[in-house]
């Protein structure tokens, strides 16, 4: 974290400015939204439906040591095409204007053991209403780990590089566990709630079924490649969750990225909301493809400001957003996957020490947020 | 244990498979029209009829009951991406060989879904369906003598009639602007020419529109005629005023198409159908706000349009995006940010 605010320099009239300028950029991406995007969408909704099928039925000889690597490389791809590019948006909401209640956010449900409705409230209500705002984004280290030296140091930080490589291996359930808010309503008279009872077996409905898919049932139908299938399925989920681990750790944790008080947000304007929301995210850069297994979260910054826009369309918006960058003389924190996740993961080891120096108060970024 | 508990088993088994998808979702990928899949159709063949209108052969799914001549059917499009649903009339006999059906689309100005069919739509496409509807039919005991009295695209619901079935004395008007606009024209003459049908085409361009009133010079037994109308609201009304005044109203069956009209206007009144609450809103305040000020249990997220937290079924009227002024109305299926739509005119939110 630098001690010094990197928006410092700009105006009130500015940051208006520039969130008009940013409308402008939305504007042009929904009066252009059409027969194109909604072909793409459901060209990538068929293909990985046939990858699945396809990688599934190639795990029903997996006892063979071939068929047992395409299959689970094939059933991995197609886990990570469900999570990224396919479930993480639908639940947005950027495919809703298309009118068809097989794509829609209010119908969507993915290959994850977090029931699709608990996300979408952890995640596009609070972690995307309030990105990096410490004590208001749980996404901020969810809860376990301290990203950020304005955090708060506790012993338990110590382990945090383990948890962290734990949370990686089985994120699903971490995602889970996160989106019931574990930490908080296990407290002895929370558990009691029926609204968090409620929620807490709806997760165990959904986890019982994945388990009960990818576990039991396909390696069933593999009759003597019974052990194998297993170890397939098994290893797809965690290359899944590895994956998407990383991608989501690149986003937010990187060296370059900024935090932001719990006062800061009060009465934020929209041109505010927009730098936050530009100043709080990290984009991973790299080929066509790389953006795509990332379901374009590569176009973090992109997703943070237009949450709501279909994912095949970042990459163009990131050309202007990047000039707008380049013109407000801000930092457009990017760089390839192996350099981001590094860095994120050198940040997890660092601050799961105290911080060295007596932390230093950030005055001149806190004023700046809170005026105008 | 029965068949088709056995089938309700295999299916279970079938979905902790496929699970958190349907097993029919993998089926659509194949076989769109199988029986038991949501109901579609494929678009075959568009034929055009006039300069703006086109038949439209339609393959329909497994599902498909069959219609009755005279009755519409709606149908699902997607035009630029978003899919609309319209009602056209069906245009194909009931006994239709091949058992594909034909709805037959005049293009209307600004009308999306029908300049789609009309100019755009390319065979191939997959279409929605619902099951044909409508009460604009022939009884099952069938009238002596005939009346069809239609206008433009109103000829569509009759066409369908006159194509299944045959009746001994059955008289039409058909109102188009001119000759090259009607419809079926070769159709209806060749009709004619077998001595099925007799036909006054009035062309409103150069005889003037048709006058109610003066029905009788045409056909002096109009009162004795079991009579079929369809086309714009004021031919039927006129008609309706007409038939009621010579007391024979029961005699006169009518097909409107019912256009929409949507009072785009700023603010109006908001009614939460679920929780049976009306309220006045302007034209600047967030559904989602006058919902929850008129104690309706609103479901709400972000508050700014990015969550889709609060969207909600729209039943009726129409509303305006606070963020770029679109005005989004009322169809089966439209669903809407409560939080940055406002009402724009009467509108009805399903909470």
């Amino acid at each position: 974290m630098t001690a010094i605010d990197p928006t410092a320099h700009l105006t009130a009239e500015q940051i208006e400015e520039l969130g008009r300028e940013l409308d402008a950029i939305r504007d042009e991406v929904i009066a252009s939204r059409g027969e194109k995007d909604a072909a793409y969408i459901r060209k990538v909704i068929s293909a990985q439906r046939k990858l699945e099928l396809a990688s599934r039925g190639v795990l029903l000889f997996s006892i063979f040591p071939p068929a047992w690597l395409l299959g689970t490389a094939g059933l991995s791809v197609a886990k990570i095409m469900d999570n990224m590019e396919i479930g993480h948006n639908v639940l947005h909401g950027q495919w809703d204007w298309m009118r068809d209640p097989k794509i829609h956010s209010t119908t969507w449900e993915w290959d994850h053991v977090s029931p699709a409705e608990q996300w979408k409230h952890s995640h596009n209500e609070l972690h995307h209403t309030y990105t990096n705002v410490i004590g208001r984004d749980n996404d901020l280290g969810y809860g376990i780990m301290r990203v950020d030296e304005d955090q708060k140091w506790h012993p338990l930080h110590l382990g945090q590089p383990l948890w962290n490589l734990v949370n990686a291996c089985f994120f699903e359930y971490g995602i889970a566990a996160y989106d019931l808010e574990l930490g908080k309503n296990l407290h002895k008279r929370r558990r009691r709630n029926p609204e968090f009872r409620a929620r807490a077996k709806a997760v165990g409905r959904k986890i019982r079924k994945q388990v009960l898919k990818d576990y039991v049932i396909h390696p069933l139908l593999s009759g003597p490649s019974f052990l194998t299938t297993l170890a397939a399925t098994f290893t797809a989920n965690v290359v899944r969750n590895i994956w998407s681990h990383s991608v989501i750790m690149c986003g937010h944790f990187p060296e370059g990225v900024q935090v932001f008080e719990r006062q800061s947000v009060k009465g934020e304007t929209r041109g505010q909301w927009y730098l936050r929301q530009m100043m709080g995210s990290a984009n991973i850069s790299g080929s066509r493809a790389m953006h795509f297994m990332t379901g374009n979260l590569s176009h973090q910054i992109e997703h943070h400001l237009f949450p709501d826009l279909p994912s095949n369309r970042y990459a163009e918006v990131a050309v202007k957003v990047r000039a707008l960058f380049e013109k407000y003389e801000l930092e457009y924190v990017t760089g390839p996957l192996p350099k981001q996740v590094l860095s994120a993961w050198r940040k997890v080891v660092r601050l799961s020490l105290p911080n060295k120096k007596p932390k230093v108060k950030t005055p001149a970024r806190d004023k700046a947020l809170v005026s105008a | 244990m029965t068949s088709a508990a056995l089938r309700s088993r295999a299916w279970k088994l079938l979905e902790m498979v496929t699970t958190p998808l349907l097993p029919s979702d993998y089926l659509d990928l194949v076989s769109p029209l199988r029986a038991g899949a949501d109901l579609r159709g494929r678009i075959e063949a568009v034929h055009p009829e006039t300069a703006d209108a086109a038949t439209v052969v339609i393959r329909p799914g497994r599902g498909w009951r069959g219609h009755t001549a005279g009755q519409y059917v709606r149908i699902g499009v997607e035009v630029d991406g978003v899919r609309l649903w319209r009602a056209y009339s069906i245009t194909s006999p009931t006994n239709r060989q091949d058992g594909r059906v034909t709805i037959t689309v005049k293009a209307i100005p600004d009308g999306k879904v029908s300049n789609h069919l009309v100019h755009r739509a390319t065979p191939g496409t997959l279409i929605r369906l619902d099951q044909p509807t409508g009460d604009f039919v022939l009884p099952p005991a069938r009238p002596a003598k005939v009346l069809y009295l239609t206008a433009g695209s109103g000829i569509t619901p009759v066409m369908g009639m006159l194509r299944g079935i045959e009746f001994d004395d059955v008289v039409m008007i058909h109102c188009a602007p001119q000759p090259q606009d009607v419809i079926f024209r070769n159709e209806l003459h060749d009709l004619v020419a077998d001595r099925k049908l007799r036909l006054t085409e009035v062309h409103t361009d150069t005889d003037g529109r048709l006058d109610i009133a003066r029905l009788g010079e045409l056909v002096p037994d109009w009162a004795e005629r079991e009579t079929w109308a369809c086309g714009p609201a004021g031919l039927l009304d006129a008609a309706e005023e007409h038939w009621t005044e010579h007391g024979v109203r029961e005699r006169l069956h009518t097909e409107r198409f019912r256009p929409r009209i949507v009072v785009a206007g700023d603010g109006g009144e908001v009614t939460f159908s679920a929780t049976g609450k009306t309220v006045d809103a302007d034209g600047a305040t967030p559904l989602l706000d006058i919902g929850e000020e008129a104690g309706v249990l609103m479901p709400s997220g972000c508050r700014m349009g990015i969550c889709f937290g609060c969207v909600t079924p729209l039943k009726a009227g129409a509303v305006r995006d606070l963020r770029t002024g679109e005005i989004t109305e009322a169809e089966p299926g439209v669903l809407i940010q409560t939080c940055v739509s406002a009402a724009a005119g009467p509108c009805d939110i399903e909470r």
